[in-house]
């Protein structure tokens, strides 16, 4: 019953293509059995929205006149440190970045009001962004400040480029201590007063193609409510990851690198994050075909918050101290109960990561598919999998000896 | 008829001195809980209580404040859910004391009941998106 993507294109550009999104495919599987819904089924849409830290934009603001050569200059963006290190006009605004005059956690818990993620969603919103430039003057470029409002539609090119997203699985955070911490991961109560968890699960891009079978480079996605495409495997991508049978990582593992055309995205998708006591960052929204090429493709798309496991990691010790130590596995079927069994207490559970948005994703995609105007692409190369021999490596720190040259 | 509805009140900084609470007790017969004060000599006050008592005694009590020139807020108007912020990621839902925030298990919405807020405000901060608002 093999189809091609070629094939599944031709139905797709005819209207005929039968869509259904990682969340209906369950009971569809169930009810026609896989190999029925294998032949019936074109494309499953998936859907994650959560905070993901190592996005950013990078754009050309045009030469000013006289001119100014930016990089190696300083430049801020409604006060937000940029990255000013390309040629003369090219910029990149992480989502991290913070505003010099932040107290970050001098006041602990910092609040992180308005760092890189909050400038980039006022980008795409349409607003003015305050650019504040000082550079060191050349004979080519000559001018040394420059003030002005910049705007997207001015901008010659404005492209968001995400280093690490849609992780495949996540740590499930916990806090064993007397104290309220305050994590990436959201606010912790002390004593296993609340559990954390950031993946969308049965809907997530990468736990429905667990072995990267059908998501490689080159293929085209939903990104920040527009469309966009992944570059590369995300950095950390750890293919290597304890899996269940099913193929399901057991902890973190694929991460992907995804680019986009700013201009065509919306600030619904791309929310500017406050985590507090942690720091600023972007919410970004990310949705992935996956065509059915066959039935194991397939039976991948159809595995359910039962049975996706993730490790109950504790962030008042484990994780800042970067032991492997775990409080234990919960699926996210548990997770979404509200409540867990941990230690032998009941505790409740919250979402970082927004389902009901994730849900609008793959069904905006689905849509977009069933309308003809998303075409699915053929990877040029395959994201590196299990054989790809990957090892996670930590920092090996060096001591530097005093008397050392470089 | 007994009542208990939870009220803002907003003192003018000439009656933060006054024992106007001591009198709610005393001449109105109503029963308060403080769910937060802030008082500062010199300014202005606020109090958020849960008044309960006859509906009778609450009237004439809420008259009296107003009479003596407190301003009255019903405490749902003071949090309030941006909702075009609001992203329903469910972080709040842990946060929040009162069972205000809930997490719908179907929709997996996130439902602010405002009945139940008592304007603690932890989940202002703790709101990834920063959906909660004040408006005191």
């Amino acid at each position: 019953m093999a189809k091609t993507i070629q094939e599944i294109n031709e139905k797709i550009r005819q209207g005929k293509a039968v869509v259904a999104t990682a969340e209906e495919i369950i009971d569809l599987v169930k009810q026609k059995g896989t190999q029925k819904a294998a032949r019936e089924v074109d494309v499953v849409t998936t859907g994650t929205f959560g905070p993901m830290c190592s996005s950013g934009i990078y754009f050309n603001i045009g030469h000013s006149r006289p001119r100014i050569k930016l990089g190696g200059g300083r430049v801020y963006l409604n006060d937000v440190l940029a990255y000013a290190a390309f040629a003369a006009t090219d910029l990149y605004l992480g989502a991290n970045a913070l505003p010099d005059d932040d107290p970050r956690n001098r006041f602990h818990p910092g609040e992180f009001n308005y760092g890189g993620g909050h400038v980039i969603e006022d980008l795409v919103a349409g607003k003015d962004i305050r650019l504040i430039a000082t550079a060191y003057g050349t004979n080519c470029y000559p001018r040394r400040k420059l003030e002005t409002w910049i705007n997207l539609k001015d901008l010659n090119e404005a492209v968001l480029f995400n280093l690490r997203n849609a992780y495949q699985n996540y740590n499930v955070a916990a806090n064993t201590s007397e104290k309220t911490i305050y994590t990436y991961m959201g606010v912790l109560k002390p004593h296993l007063g609340n559990i954390n968890y950031a993946t969308a699960g049965q809907l997530s891009p990468l736990l429905n193609d667990p072995y990267y079978k059908t998501i490689g480079i080159g293929t085209r996605i939903f990104l920040g409510g527009g469309t966009g495409y992944i570059t590369w495997h995300g950095t950390q991508h750890n293919p290597h990851a304890p899996r269940s049978e099913n193929g399901v990582p057991r902890q973190s593992a694929g991460t992907l690198a995804v680019i986009g055309d700013l201009k065509q995205m919306s600030p619904r998708w791309l929310v500017g994050t406050s985590m507090l006591g942690y720091g600023a960052t972007l919410s970004v929204g990310i949705g992935v075909p996956i065509p059915i090429l066959s039935e194991e493709i397939l039976r991948y798309t159809t595995v359910k918050d039962e049975e996706i496991f993730a490790p109950v990691v504790d962030y008042s010790e484990a994780y800042p101290g970067r032991s492997s130590e775990i409080l234990g596995e919960v699926s996210y079927g548990e997770l979404k109960s509200g409540k867990i069994l941990i230690q032998e207490k009941e505790v409740p559970t919250a979402s970082l990561s927004s389902y009901p948005r994730a849900v609008e994703i793959a069904n905006t995609l689905k849509e977009w598919i069933m309308k003809g105007e998303f075409l699915l692409t053929e990877p040029v190369a395959p994201l590196p999998g299990v054989e790809a021999g990957i090892t996670f490596k930590p920092l090996n720190e060096r001591p530097i000896e005093d008397n050392r040259r470089i | 008829m007994a009542i208990s509805k939870r009220v803002v009140l907003h003192f003018p900084s000439r009656l933060v001195e006054q024992p106007i609470i001591y009198k709610l007790v005393k001449d109105y017969n109503l029963v308060l809980n403080i769910l937060k004060a802030s008082v500062t000599p010199k300014e202005e006050g606020l109090l958020i209580l849960e008044l309960s008592g006859a509906r009778e005694d609450y009237d004439r009590g809420i008259q009296y404040l107003t009479d003596i020139g407190v301003r009255i807020q019903s405490l749902g108007q003071n949090i309030m859910r941006n909702d075009a912020r609001c992203t329903h990621c469910g972080a709040c839902v842990v946060i929040c004391p009162t069972g205000a925030l809930t997490l719908d298990p179907k929709t997996r919405m996130v439902n602010f009941h405002e009945d139940k807020c008592t304007a603690c405000e932890l989940c202002v901060l703790a709101c990834p998106p920063r959906a909660m608002e004040v408006h005191f």
